[in-house]
C-alpha cells in the first residue's frame, strides 16, 4: 500500500511539475515553429521575469501571482526589442554557418545572466509568500481513503494558471487575426509574405510572446522555487528537450511533452536518486530522438487526432 | 612568402621557452596552444563539415577523466592518459555521433550541448568512478617548470595543425565541405555524409580528447564542474573559432590568443570579474552581426574599414 502511496503522490506532483514545465516548452515552441531558430535565451529571460517579480514582492509586496500581469509585459517588450535589433539583423548576414543565430542567442544569454550576477549578486533567493505552507489532503475530503495523498496549495494554484494561459494561447492563436497570421508564418513564411502577411512584424510578436508566455511560467515558477543569476541554462534545456519531444513546433506535443518529462523526472527522482533527475531528463530526450524523431505530434498525426 | 608562415611562426614558437618569460607568461602560452589545439579540433567538425557542435566540453572532460582515472584508480601515471584517451574518446565519440549525427543543424547543437550535461552529470553523481564533485588531484605533478609542459602541447597543437591541413586537403576536406554546404545534394552525389559526419566527430573529438588529458596532467586537478563546464569550454571552444575566424586554419590560433588574453585581462581586474561573461557575450554578438566570418575569415572587411588595402571594384 505504501507502494502505491509513493507511486500515485510521485506521479500527482510530476503532473503538476509538468503542466509548469509545458508552459516553458510552449514558449520556446511557439518561437521554433515561427522562426525556425532555437532560442538558448529562454531560460535566460525566465530568469530575468523572476527577478521582476522577486523585486515586485519585495519591495512592493505585490503577490507572484499578480506579478505575472507585469512580467509578462516587460518581456514580451524585451522579446520584441531583441528579435528586432539583434536578431533580424543576423539573418540578414552572409556567412558560412547558419547556426549563427544559435550561437547569437547564447551571447544574449550570457549578457543576461552575467549582467543578473553583477546587479544582484549569485545569492539565492525565494519569494516567501505566507499561503506557502497550506496544504490540502486527500483524507480532508474523504474520511476512509484507503490511501493518503497531498497536494500544496502553491502548486496546484500555479498548475490552474499554467493551464488557464495555455487555453488562451490556444484561443489567441486559433480565433485572432494575429494568431492566424503566427500559424500562417510558421507553416510557410513565403506564402505567408504572397498572402500580404508583414512577417517581420509577425516573427518580432511572436518572439515577444514566447518571451511573455515563459516570463509568466517564470512568475508561476518563484514561489515553489529559489531564484539565482544561473538558473536560466537547466530551463532552456527542459524547454528544448520538451520541444523535441512533442514535435517541433507543435503545441498539443509541446503540452503533452511537458507532463510526461514532468512525470518521469519525479519518478527519477523518487526512485533512482535526486541526483540522477537531469540524466532522466536526457534519456527522455535520447529515446524520443531515436524512436520518435517527428515527437508526440507524429504520433498524433498519424492517428488524426489534431495537427 | 606566405609559405612560409608555418615555418616562421613554428621557429618563434620554438624559441619563446628560451626568452625566459616568468611562468606565469609561459602559463598563458600554453593555455593559448591548449585552446588553439581544442579550437582547430571544433573547427574541422564545424567550421569545416558544418556540424555546429556545442558539446567539446564532452570530449574534453572524458579525455581528462581518462588521464585521471588511470591515476586514481588504477595507479598508472596520469601521461599514459594521452594515447589512452584517443581510444576512449574515439569510442565515446563514435556512440554519440550515432546518436546526434542523425540531427541537423540547431538540433544537432543541442543535442551535443545536451550530451556534455549528461557527462557532467554523470561524473558528479558515480562518485565510485570519478570521486563526484570532490574531483580527482595529482599527488604531484612531473614537473615544476613550465617548459616540458610547454613543448608538450606544442607538439600536439602542430602535429593537429598538420593533421587539419592534410585532411582539409585531402579528398576528405571535399566531403565535409560539401557535406556543410548542402548535405542532400552531397548524399545525391554519392558521398556516404553519415560515415563522414562520424569521422569528423571522430577525429574532432579524440584532438580535443588528448587536449583533455593533457589538462589533466599540466593543472593537476580535475572536477565536474571544470572540465565538463558548459559555458567555459564548450562556448570557449566556439567562441575561439568565431573570434578567429570559421573555416580558416590560423582562425583557431587567433581567437586562442584573443580569448586567452581577454580572459586573463578580465580576470586580472578584479571589479570586471563578475562581468566576464557579459563581456564575451558583447564580443559574441558584436563578431556575429559585424564579421561573421572571424577576423581571419573577414580581414579583407577590416582592412578597408580602416581604409588600407586596395579597394576592390
Amino acid at each position: 500500500m505504501v507502494q502505491l502511496e509513493v507511486f500515485l503522490q510521485t506521479l500527482v506532483s510530476g503532473l503538476l511539475l509538468g503542466g509548469l514545465y509545458a508552459l516553458i516548452g510552449l514558449g520556446m515552441t511557439l518561437i521554433m515553429g515561427v522562426m525556425k531558430i532555437i532560442n538558448l535565451a529562454h531560460g535566460e529571460l525566465m530568469m530575468v521575469a523572476m527577478y521582476i517579480a522577486y523585486w515586485l514582492f519585495t519591495l512592493l509586496g505585490v503577490d507572484p501571482y499578480v506579478a505575472v500581469f507585469i512580467a509578462s509585459p516587460a518581456l514580451f517588450i524585451l522579446g520584441v526589442l531583441i528579435q528586432k535589433y539583434l536578431i533580424t539583423p543576423v539573418i540578414k548576414v552572409e556567412s558560412i554557418l547558419p547556426e549563427n543565430q544559435v550561437i547569437l542567442t547564447v551571447g544574449i544569454g550570457m549578457v543576461l545572466a552575467s549582467l543578473a550576477t553583477v546587479f544582484f549578486k549569485s545569492d539565492y533567493r525565494s519569494t516567501p509568500v505566507d499561503y506557502a505552507s497550506v496544504t490540502w489532503y486527500l483524507s480532508d475530503f474523504w474520511q476512509n481513503s484507503p490511501i493518503e495523498l497531498s497536494i500544496s496549495l502553491l502548486w496546484a494554484v500555479s498548475f490552474v494558471f499554467s493551464i488557464l494561459i495555455t487555453l488562451a494561447l490556444w484561443f489567441f492563436l486559433s480565433r485572432t487575426d494575429i494568431g492566424k497570421q503566427i500559424r500562417a508564418t510558421s507553416q510557410d513564411s513565403d506564402a505567408a509574405i504572397l498572402m500580404g502577411i508583414n512577417v517581420n512584424r509577425v516573427r518580432a510578436f511572436s518572439f515577444g510572446l514566447g518571451s511573455a508566455i515563459v516570463a509568466a511560467a517564470g512568475c508561476l515558477f518563484i514561489p515553489l522555487y529559489y531564484l539565482y543569476p544561473a538558473l536560466g541554462g537547466q530551463f532552456t534545456l527542459i524547454a528544448f528537450v520538451i520541444t523535441i519531444l512533442g514535435g517541433l513546433g507543435s503545441n498539443i506535443g509541446a503540452i503533452i511533452g511537458g507532463l510526461i518529462l514532468g512525470v518521469f523526472e519525479s519518478m527519477t527522482s523518487t526512485y533512482i536518486g535526486m541526483g540522477w533527475a537531469p540524466v532522466g531528463r536526457f534519456a527522455i530526450f535520447i529515446a524520443a530522438l531515436v524512436f520518435l524523431p517527428g515527437g508526440i505530434a507524429s504520433l498524433l498525426k498519424s492517428r488524426r487526432l489534431g495537427k | 612568402m606566405k609559405k612560409f608562415y608555418p615555418l616562421i611562426t613554428l621557429a618563434v614558437l620554438l624559441v619563446l621557452p628560451l626568452l625566459g618569460f616568468s611562468t606565469y607568461v609561459m602559463h598563458i602560452f600554453i593555455l593559448l596552444l591548449m585552446w588553439a589545439t581544442i579550437g582547430m579540433s571544433w573547427n574541422l567538425l564545424s567550421g569545416y563539415c558544418g556540424q555546429v557542435s556545442f558539446g567539446h566540453a564532452a570530449f574534453f572532460g572524458i579525455g581528462a577523466y581518462t588521464a585521471g582515472i588511470l591515476y586514481s584508480k588504477a595507479g598508472a601515471s596520469p601521461w599514459l592518459g594521452l594515447p589512452l584517451s584517443v581510444f576512449v574518446v574515439g569510442v565515446f565519440a563514435f556512440i554519440i555521433g550515432l546518436i546526434v549525427l542523425r540531427l541537423r543543424g540547431p538540433f544537432f547543437a543541442l543535442a551535443t550541448l545536451a550530451s556534455g550535461e549528461v557527462f557532467r552529470v554523470s561524473a558528479e553523481n558515480m562518485d565510485w568512478l570519478t570521486n563526484g564533485t570532490l574531483g580527482i588531484m595529482l599527488q604531484k605533478r612531473l614537473w615544476v617548470s613550465k617548459e616540458p609542459y610547454y613543448y608538450i602541447i606544442l607538439a600536439i597543437a602542430v602535429a593537429t595543425f598538420l593533421l587539419m591541413k592534410y585532411l582539409i586537403s585531402s579528398k576528405l576536406g571535399y566531403f565535409f565541405v560539401a557535406i556543410r554546404e548542402d548535405q542532400d545534394a552531397a548524399d545525391s552525389l554519392g558521398i556516404n555524409t553519415t560515415l563522414y559526419k562520424t569521422i569528423a566527430l571522430v577525429v574532432s573529438g579524440m584532438i580535443t580528447g588528448v587536449a583533455g588529458a593533457f589538462y589533466m596532467n599540466y593543472m593537476g586537478y580535475i572536477d565536474p564542474h571544470i572540465v565538463f563546464a558548459l559555458h567555459d569550454v564548450s562556448i570557449i571552444t566556439i567562441m575561439i573559432v568565431m573570434v578567429g575566424g570559421v573555416a580558416t586554419q590560423w582562425g583557431p590560433f587567433v581567437g586562442a590568443v584573443i580569448m586567452v588574453m581577454l580572459q586573463e585581462a578580465v580576470r586580472s581586474i578584479g571589479s570586471l570579474g563578475a562581468l566576464h561573461q557579459a563581456i564575451f557575450g558583447l564580443l559574441l554578438i558584436f563578431i556575429i552581426i559585424f564579421l561573421p566570418n572571424g577576423i581571419v575569415g573577414d580581414f579583407g572587411k577590416i582592412k578597408r574599414f580602416f581604409g588600407l588595402g586596395r579597394v576592390r571594384a
